[in-house]
């Protein structure tokens, strides 16, 4: 795939759609593009982050490391944007995110992710709004838990 | 040493110069007979002289008048020769004799520096040390092979010349050196204040070398802290004093030329005014009076050398005199304490016992105070306390690097002061908080600790060992060592090996025990090897690469891994410049950053067609590159990672790509086609994904790199090592040949997964202890500079362990490495030195619990000694303290 294909694709991801093709085109060039085997992690719970990936192909599981065993809590596929809150909050991993089939994933290193943020408020809306989303489910589901723990 | 210049060349040269006297001595009668002749020719053969009646007789022989003359001629030709004979042979006498003499006063000066005591090297620095070494003895050999034959001869001159005079007339013969005594009072006088400058110039440019070694080594803070205009300032301001104290020599350096011309013209007076009075008196003839005046000319040259000689002989003296007394501090060691061979040291095992002890520093300060210790051979002993209480001086009084300022230390049954270095730089193990490595390799480095002597000579051929004798002979004649510096010298029997054969295994050993064996194999997969120095080595890694390719080849997981070189393909992940050499380039010829510009590649560039398409490529690269960095700040990171035109390029490539699409490709200039074709060569297919090299392409640059291979002129085979896949690339690293392909871009920590592969395989070929070797042969720079300090720290303490001395000291010697492993750095040496004495000064207490003995020292005293189970209580100095850490 080529840089063009890249930025063909990238155009039709939320995040990236209102950014004019040259930037997309500087985010592709500099981006390192990798293929993930199935089950290999793109990054573990615990860890440094020092990059956020976005999904280009393929499907990927989102698991959480509880004292009861992992519990997957998402699946990601093309076009979705996964570790950028490690690199927002400069905090570690907050889940391991593996393959399931075979990925492909560009990274985009915690600098050039900031500079997008500052460049483009348009992307900085739409990881918000993306955030408050997740937030509003996890809202959502402790809700849930409350409700049912509630009558015992 | 000897305390003047004129000492020492009598004491080590005075056959040679009694030789020279002589030769010289020869040469005057045939030089007077050479000045004699032209007259003879003139006067006799020629008849200037009135009637002279031929045939002649002339020593028995009768000559008529043609045959005089060619007889007399062919004598002046002879006596030329002669006298050119002589000279030549006087010249090349003086100059080895100048040589040789420097050479031992140099060796000298170095064996001293060898053996000053620790201390001097904190009042003396390296760029004091290095100038009065190298630089300013470098006159002292010419003057010596002069010292005496010049003054012998040119006086000898002066002295036939002013007895001519005398002869003459014994008034004019006055008058000729009534000025003499002046000349004798007054220059010797001005002479001096010269040489006081010029001692005050030495000293002051010893400071400036220092100044600029100082700056070398502390370049870094000088960049930290912006200290550039301070330096720049205090720079200028020594060159100042030196050029100040230069222009104050030169005016009377001139001042003393000025009066030796005055006085010399002077004299003539003289000889018109007495001598004319004497020859209008009647008793002095006008032909001896001329003749005087002939001579007095002749007088001046010999006369101008000795005064020459003169200043040059001050200069010698006062140069040798300054370096000397820098060289001749108290406390220097005895040279037979550090080259002589002995087996007179303790009997084994040996303990210390110390009554008394005491060390003040230099500066007066009390290191060690009345220390009384015994520590039995076998005992492991901490030192503790604060830093400079005592403990890091009792370390370096033990190993003998310092010697006690009172008191007694006994190593076994002897006195440690009067034990020679062969016993205790072997028998005595010991490693400072900052190791040294010397500029070599890895492996030099860890055997220097048991090369003590040449122990074995090595193969040579009859020519070979001719020469080294020679060599080692004149290395006598100059005081020099005569040993073989290219002799094997380590010492087996002290690493403990039965047969050599193992060392490199015991390298290994000792590697792991030091915690630097991983660094090592890395070194060594980075590292390169000479396929014709080690066909063997080079056979097991053309091995191991068939075994990681056949592992890569049986895991579909790990296939795409790497890109393996094929001769019939292209490599997506290596760059087009690689593609087209489809081999290693050796030196600058094929490098990535000259290609473009190479000759013999543009021609086979346009043999297959390519030009033009490698340029519209350039364009488009070009092109791209500007789209995407042009708004980018020129610092960004992004040009040093990812762009293939530097920032500063830029805009000229902006205005070549508009020129190209105005005036199209066919009318650019020569420069400009240059700039376009070297971009497409960096080009990688897999990493840039610019989508420029489609099939086609990839098709036409492989049939470039078969022209290129076939065509390649003889004169560039050298320049690049064509991969080939069964041969090993000596242009490559090790891992590289192992690999035999690239990397490929875009799989997830392919680099990561590659190592493990890498190290997989070569485990099961049994191959990693062969990379290490390749490591062991890594240079590591000057000081050590290409390793890091833990890593030089940890080749130090290895350096000694190899040599198993009976008792090891270490200094603080693991602070240097990171904290996490310091313990079990530790544990490794301490099992490894199982069974002998080990003495460790720690800064932390806590890592004491791992000896036997804890000794405590503050303001140098001992405040606490005995075994650790006693002293781990409550109340206790080291409980204190061990608590605090």
């Amino acid at each position: 795939m080529s840089i063009n294909q890249e930025v063909e694709l990238l155009r039709n991801i939320p995040l990236f759609a209102k950014i004019e093709p040259s930037k997309l085109k500087l985010l592709a060039f500099t981006s390192e593009r990798l293929s993930y085997q199935p089950d290999q992690v793109l990054c573990r719970q615990g860890d440094i982050g020092d990059a956020a990936y976005i999904i280009i192909d393929g499907e990927a599981a989102v698991r959480i490391a509880t004292p009861s065993g992992d519990i997957e809590v998402a699946r990601l596929g093309r076009g979705d944007v996964v570790g950028e809150i490690a690199i927002l909050c400069d905090v570690p991993r907050t889940a391991t995110v593996s393959a399931v089939e075979r990925v492909t994933a560009l990274k985009i290193t915690k600098e050039l992710f900031f500079r997008l943020i500052n460049e483009f408020p348009q992307i900085a809306i739409e990881i918000m709004r993306e955030l408050a989303g997740r937030l509003e489910r996890t809202n959502a589901q402790l809700r849930d838990a409350v409700t049912r723990s509630a009558p015992q | 040493m000897e305390p003047s210049i004129y000492r020492f060349i009598f004491r080590y040269s005075k056959r040679e110069q009694l030789v020279l006297l002589v030769m010289t001595g020869l040469s005057f009668p045939f030089l007077y007979y050479s000045l004699d002749l032209p007259k003879r020719i003139i006067n006799e053969a020629l008849g200037a002289k009135g009637a002279a009646s031929f045939p002649t007789e002339w020593l028995g022989f009768t000559f008529d008048q043609l045959e005089y003359l060619w007889t007399l001629s062919g004598l002046f030709l002879a006596l030329v020769c002669i006298n050119g004979g002589f000279k030549y042979t006087i010249n090349v006498y003086r100059g080895q004799l100048g040589e040789r003499m420097l050479r031992r006063l140099r060796y000298e000066l170095y064996a001293r520096v060898l053996r000053f005591p620790l201390s001097r090297f904190r009042r003396m620095s390296q760029g004091e040390i290095i100038p009065m070494i190298t630089a300013e003895v470098e006159p002292l050999g010419g003057f010596i092979g002069d010292s005496i034959s010049l003054p012998a001869f040119q006086g000898g001159t002066l002295i036939t010349i002013l007895f001519f005079m005398f002869v003459q007339d014994p008034v004019l013969g006055l008058a000729a050196i009534s000025l003499y005594p002046v000349q004798a009072y007054v220059i010797p006088k001005l002479q001096r204040q010269v040489n006081l400058l010029g001692k005050e110039r030495v000293r002051t440019v010893r400071a400036l070398s220092d100044k600029i070694g100082e700056t070398v080594s502390g370049v870094q803070e000088v960049h930290a802290n912006d200290g550039a205009r301070l330096m720049l300032a205090r720079f200028a301001e020594r060159l100042g004093r030196i050029y100040d104290i230069r222009f104050e020599i030169y005016k009377k350096k001139f001042f003393i030329k000025f009066l030796n011309n005055f006085l010399a013209q002077l004299t003539p007076f003289f000889f018109y005014s007495i001598g004319g009075y004497l020859v209008i008196q009647g008793s002095l003839s006008i032909g001896a009076m001329v003749a005087v005046l002939a001579a007095y000319k002749d007088l001046s040259a010999p006369w101008k050398e000795l005064l020459g000689y003169y200043e040059r002989k001050e200069d010698a003296r006062i140069k040798y005199e300054q370096v000397i007394e820098q060289f001749d501090p108290p406390g220097v060691m005895d040279p037979a304490m550090q080259t002589g061979e002995t087996d007179d040291g303790p009997a084994a095992p040996a303990g210390f016992r110390s009554s008394n002890l005491g060390l003040v520093d230099d500066d007066g300060e009390t290191q060690l105070d009345g220390v009384n210790l015994r520590i039995e051979a076998g005992e492991r002993v901490a030192l503790l306390g604060p830093t400079n209480g005592g403990k890091e001086a009792l370390g370096l009084v033990l190993a003998r690097l310092v010697p006690p300022t009172s008191g007694n230390l006994a190593f076994g049954d002897r006195d440690i002061t009067g034990l020679p270095e062969a016993v205790t730089g072997r028998r005595i193990g010991y490693v400072g908080p900052a190791a040294f490595a010397f500029s070599t390799t890895i492996r030099e480095n860890l055997l220097m600790g048991a090369m003590h002597r040449p122990l074995l000579e090595p193969e040579r051929d009859e020519d070979a060992r001719a020469a080294v004798h020679k060599s080692l002979a004149d290395a006598a004649i100059a005081g020099n060592s005569t040993d073989d510096p290219n002799a094997d010298w380590v010492d087996y029997a002290a690493i403990g090996l039965a047969e050599p054969a193992r060392l490199s295994a015991r390298l290994v050993e000792l590697l792991d025990v030091v915690d630097l064996w991983d660094d090592c194999y890395q070194l060594g997969l980075r590292g390169t090897l000479d396929p014709e120095l080690r066909p063997d080595v080079a056979a097991r890694i053309l091995e191991a690469r068939r075994g990681f390719a056949d592992r890569l080849a049986g895991d579909p997981a790990l296939a795409e891994l790497v890109e393996p070189f094929a001769a019939d393909h292209y490599n997506s992940n290596a760059s087009v410049a690689e593609n087209l050499l489809f081999g290693t380039p050796v030196d600058a010829t094929f490098s990535v950053d000259g290609i473009a510009t190479n000759e013999y590649v543009r021609r086979t560039l346009d043999s297959v067609g390519l030009t033009d398409d490698f340029l519209t490529m350039g364009r488009d690269m070009a092109a791209t590159m500007v789209e995407l960095f042009a708004d980018l700040p020129a610092d960004h990171e992004f040009f040093a990672q990812f762009s293939f035109i530097s920032p500063d390029d830029l805009p000229e490539f902006q205005a070549l790509v508009t020129r190209t699409d105005r005036g199209g490709l066919e009318n650019l200039s020569e420069e400009d086609r240059t700039r376009l074709l070297s971009l497409p060569f960096k080009l990688v297919q897999a990493r840039h994904r610019l989508g420029l090299l489609d099939a086609a392409m990839q098709a036409r640059i492989l049939e470039a790199r078969r022209a290129f291979a076939e065509n390649l002129p003889p004169e560039l085979e050298g320049a690049v090592a064509f991969f080939s896949a069964d041969a090993y690339n000596a242009a490559a690293s090790v891992q590289d040949n192992v690999l035999f392909g690239k990397i490929a871009y875009g799989q997830a920590d392919a680099a990561g997964r590659v190592g493990a592969v890498l190290a997989e395989v070569l485990e099961r070929l049994d191959l990693r202890s062969t990379v290490i070797e390749v490591g062991l042969d890594f240079q590591v720079g000057i000081g050590g500079s290409r390793l890091s300090a833990p890593q030089r720290q940890k080749i130090g303490i290895a350096r000694v362990l190899l040599r198993r001395p009976d008792v090891l000291v270490f200094n603080d010697a693991v602070a240097a490495i990171d904290s996490a492993a310091q313990a079990r750095v530790m544990e490794r040496i301490l099992a490894e030195a199982e069974g002998r004495t080990v003495i460790w000064a720690l800064q932390r207490a806590d890592l004491a619990r791992r000896f036997d003995r804890v000794i405590v020292l503050r303001g140098g005293r001992v405040v606490e000694d005995g075994p650790l189970d006693r002293l781990d209580r409550d109340g206790t100095e080291f409980h204190a303290m061990a608590a605090g850490d």
